[in-house]
């Protein structure tokens, strides 16, 4: 990812449907608005979950990529 | 897309076993997660699943599209689709506690959540449960046997919460 840059940082390697959308949800209602989250998953569906999360709530993905199975997202808080 | 009216969805959980009470809870935390206002009524066997402990089963026999694989042993062992004889399943005392014990098991290892976690996160984010009045004098079900924070209503009140939601299911 371009801009590596976060203010939290989320673990949600191993798991399934629907948590990483569940405590991503947790961890950014503790971010204070313009602070950024790195999420990282597993979960191959996470992908468009977190674009669908992020589309719903507002809340900016500002980018995402993938290494060797490994899903990273990084999300601002509106 | 983030619109000003938060949108709303009414589930009816009908449901009791292990299998069928996934989808309620899934659906009712994540819409919870994506700011919906969220009722899920219970009623018949899914009243089960209000229970302070919830002890839901699997029945493989009642399920004859069910994938059996085993959670255990190296890859291509854990990938064989077991034949099971329906006479087999049916017939074997025992049988639905051992698929159920796979079952949980095989959930663990893909790291998918319980029921009681789902549920609780349900609690926590504010989704409505609602128990089903009729059917708790039914089966003898009281409001003290179930996890805190359930209210109790009838068909009016889950369809006044529906009337106005933009997403309903039956489960």
């Amino acid at each position: 990812m371009s801009n590596n840059q976060f203010d939290s940082e989320l673990d949600c390697q191993g798991l399934n449907c629907p948590l990483p959308i569940l405590k991503t949800k947790k961890a950014m209602d503790g971010l204070s608005s313009g602070q950024i989250l790195k999420m990282m998953a597993t979960d191959p569906g996470s992908v468009n979950d977190v674009q669908s999360w992020t589309k719903r709530t507002g809340n900016p993905l500002m980018d995402h990529s993938e290494d060797n199975g490994v899903y990273s997202f990084l999300i601002q808080k509106k | 897309m983030s619109e000003d009216k938060p949108k709303r969805m009414a589930l009816i959980a009908s449901q009791g076993t292990l299998d069928w009470a996934y989808p309620p809870f899934i659906l009712a935390s994540t819409a919870a997660a994506m700011e919906m206002h969220v009722a899920v009524y219970f009623t018949f066997y899914g009243l089960t699943l209000l229970k302070k402990k919830i002890s839901a089963k699997v029945a493989p026999h009642s399920n004859p599209a069910m994938p059996m694989k085993m959670p255990y042993g190296p890859k291509e062992f854990q990938n064989i689709e077991w034949p099971m004889p329906k006479m087999l399943m049916g017939n074997m005392p025992g049988f639905d506690t051992v698929a159920t014990s796979l079952m949980k098991e095989t959930f663990k290892k893909k790291g998918v959540a319980t029921i009681e976690e789902l549920r609780e996160i349900c609690i926590d984010s504010g989704v409505k449960l609602i128990g089903c009045q009729m059917t708790m004098d039914v089966f003898g079900f009281s409001q003290n046997e179930f996890v805190d924070g359930v209210e109790v209503g009838g068909a009016a009140t889950f369809l006044e919460f529906a009337a106005d939601s933009d997403i309903q299911l039956f489960i």
